[in-house]
């Protein structure tokens, strides 16, 4: 893509408030875009340190460390933690501040939306959140012990962390429509002139879609709560069977949201994870229009295949044959976008810096999470490993090494265009290799305690998993502690360091490395024209 | 920076298209409800039988054919009573009318009413378990610490699927208000 630039380093118009009121009254993208990102870290860490509680009390079998209650809480706390206040912020973030960049315009199209978009968040965590600390205090019965999915009627019958939980979801909702409303105008009425939608970068496809399956799903998960409330306590019975209600529509309303979730969670990182591959291996993507009609397929795909996550709630056979075929069906778009992700590395010029090593694992990683779910569609295996600790491996292999170890790549890839320095190359490497190597050694013994019968969710387990359990601990715990390691990267650069050039990487193509590093407050205010 | 008075005119339409399909997604939410109900009723999907008493004269009995009915039973929380069924399971000919008992026994000091909700598994017999008289037709009523036999008399209609040979009829008491 060649563009012709207007000169940007004056940088008239910087001015805006100082201190705290600078960040409480922004509307300015690249600092909304700083709020997500932090959010984001300081949500990811939170709900990491839960994980470890988690994964200290698995260390042997017995109760050790805690109640059940207690883990059960701290299950279903992490995982909407992870979901909805760290990966969901950090693909939002990345869009607030490389967006317009991108595609060549001064702004978000709404800014202050995206404002208030940012500031629902930080009460919805505390929300999320603020049960344990009174349960301290006697009152209630700490957070929502459901896990993640709500189901009933384990929900209706729980204490006051379900009603904290179902505010704080739809306070999480408000904000990810509010942000999916400004992607979806921002791409379809800022980008440059010249820019047709073909040209645009693949990070704005990703993520239009993502926006697409964010404000067609999220209002029936807030819905569903919304009836879980009712039900709860205003004496309705959508989910009571003694009412004529029933609990299993509510696994049909969560998932009807929950799936395309996964996707939600993903297509950002399927959008830059291109970018760099093309840049460090220093030739143009491979087969842009076909990545582009594959994300469109599994954005379509994503929101009729949800009842795969409950084959074994009952289900006539057409419908378990419909929901296994047409999940399966969702892995022919997803290897047409491995094959081009490896076709963009292949005879290119390539060099592995720290975000490529991130993307280059990140592959492999995700390929092992992919192919795992293929395993669990199937309708007749899925009875086997339905609810077992194989299901929690297959989805971190996606959510973490698809999700957020695909996130850490964009974090080392845009950092020195954002900070305007380099980060510290060998510090980054070793980040990498830890989290790499550990999240196999937590992982992977947890696929065998899964295919051996080990049910998720449970405090307590068989003697004859104690060692794979034992290994898994050791490895969360070095994983937990490599992230202390990002987090010192990131602050370090953010300080000082090398200063960064605006291309920043050798190869690195788009409209965002135009600018200097980092860009001035005010970038575009003349838009760029795309040839 | 300000965006020229076009731009954020044009913004804000399209923003406000987004917030129709937003609205619409709720509605779809809603609407899932009556919608699955129906789907259900129509399918057997989420194996909710037929409330209402059929006559026994319309049975065929196929003595060719034997069917396993299992029954298990559940008393949902906040109702203080200990209710099981006699038998675990019955052997029956397709269309031949029988008797099963359940007994209840209310194991707390008070008054309490309860209403059984019935479910079948597979989903695709529930329509073919036909009863003709069913405790959990009414509301049941236990004084503190009365038992009570409940009879259910059914039958299985003889179009029956012929891939089921074993159902299970589950009972859940839940507590009902007075």
């Amino acid at each position: 893509m060649s563009t012709t630039t207007v000169a940007h380093h004056d940088e008239h118009h910087d001015d805006h408030p100082t201190g705290i009121m600078r960040w409480l009254t922004t509307t300015n993208h690249k600092d909304i875009g700083t709020m997500y990102l932090t959010f984001s870290l300081v949500m990811f860490l939170v709900g990491g340190s839960m994980i470890l509680g988690i994964r200290a009390e698995l260390f042997k079998p017995g109760l050790q460390l805690m109640n059940p209650e207690f883990f059960n809480q701290l299950i279903g706390v992490h995982a909407l933690i992870m979901i909805f206040a760290a990966l969901m912020p950090a693909a939002t973030g990345f869009a607030n501040w490389m967006l317009p960049l991108q595609i060549g315009a001064p702004d978000m199209a709404l800014p202050r939306l995206n404002n208030w978009g940012f500031w629902i968040l930080p009460p919805s965590a505390i929300l999320l959140t603020l049960p344990f600390t009174l349960a301290l205090f006697g009152v209630g019965d700490g957070a929502l012990a459901t896990g993640w999915t709500f189901y009933p009627p384990l929900s209706v019958q729980g204490g006051i962390g379900v009603d904290f939980a179902i505010f704080a979801v739809h306070l999480l909702g408000i904000s990810s429509v509010l942000g999916s409303i400004n992607i979806i105008v921002t791409i379809y009425n800022m980008r440059a002139p010249g820019m047709t939608l073909m040209k645009m970068p693949m990070f704005a496809w990703g993520w239009l879609i993502t926006a697409f399956l964010l404000i067609a799903t999220i209002p029936v998960l807030a819905g569903a709560v919304t009836m879980l409330l009712t039900d709860r306590h205003f004496g309705t019975h959508f989910f009571d069977a003694a009412g004529g209600g029933d609990p299993i529509m509510f696994q049909h309303l969560f998932w009807f949201f929950g799936h395309p979730e996964v996707y939600i969670l993903l297509l950002p990182v399927w959008g830059f994870i291109p970018q760099i591959l093309q840049t460090f291996s220093r030739k143009p993507m491979y087969g842009y229009k076909a990545q582009v009609y594959s994300l469109w397929s599994i954005g379509a795909l994503a929101v009729v295949v949800w009842a795969h996550h409950f084959f074994t709630a009952g289900m006539p056979v057409p419908a378990l044959l419909y929901f296994m075929y047409s999940t399966m069906a969702i892995s022919l778009p997803l290897a047409v976008l491995f094959y081009c992700w490896i076709r963009t590395m292949w005879k290119g010029s390539m060099s592995f810096e720290t975000p490529m090593l991130f993307t280059v694992g990140w592959i492999i990683l995700f390929g092992i999470g992919g192919l795992t779910g293929l395993v669990l569609a199937d309708v007749a295996a899925d009875a086997q490993y339905h609810n077992s600790y194989f299901v929690v491996a297959h989805f971190h292999y996606t959510l973490f090494a698809g999700g957020i170890m695909g996130i850490m790549a964009g974090v080392y890839y845009w950092l020195p265009k954002m900070t305007g320095h380099m980060y510290n190359e060998k510090l980054g490497k070793t980040h990498f290799w830890l989290t790499a190597i550990s999240f196999n050694v937590t992982f992977i013994p947890q696929f065998f305690v899964g295919l051996a019968g080990m049910p998720r969710r449970i405090p307590d387990y068989a003697l004859q998993f104690a060692e794979f359990n034992m290994i898994s601990t050791v490895g969360a715990f070095v994983l937990g502690l490599s992230q202390l390691l990002f987090v010192y990267i990131i602050l370090s650069c953010v300080k000082g360091g090398k200063k960064a050039t605006d291309n920043v990487w050798e190869g690195a193509q788009g409209l965002e490395w135009t600018l200097p590093s980092p860009p001035p407050y005010h970038s575009f205010t003349e838009q760029p024209v795309v040839k | 920076m300000a965006l020229e008075q076009a731009q954020v005119a044009a913004n804000k339409k399209l923003a406000l298209k987004l917030v129709w399909i937003i609205a619409g997604a709720l509605l779809f939410a809603f609407a899932l409800v009556p919608l699955y109900d129906v789907i259900c009723s129509v399918t057997g999907l989420n194996g909710k039988t037929n409330n209402t008493a059929e006559s026994a004269s319309k049975a065929v009995v196929d003595l060719k054919r034997e069917v396993t009915v299992q029954f298990v039973s559940s008393v949902m929380p906040g109702l203080g009573w200990n209710f099981y069924p006699k038998q675990s399971s019955v052997v029956v000919h397709p269309g031949q009318v029988t008797t099963v008992m359940f007994e209840a026994k209310n194991i707390t000091s008070e008054e309490v009413a309860g209403q059984a909700i019935p479910s079948v598994t597979p989903g695709k017999a529930s329509a073919h378990l036909k009863k003709i008289e069913c405790f959990c037709f009414v509301r049941q009523t236990l004084k503190p610490g009365e038992v009570k036999a409940l009879p259910l008399r059914f039958f299985v209609s003889a179009d029956l699927p012929k891939d089921v040979q074993e159902m299970t009829l589950s009972y859940s008491f839940f507590p009902a208000s007075q």
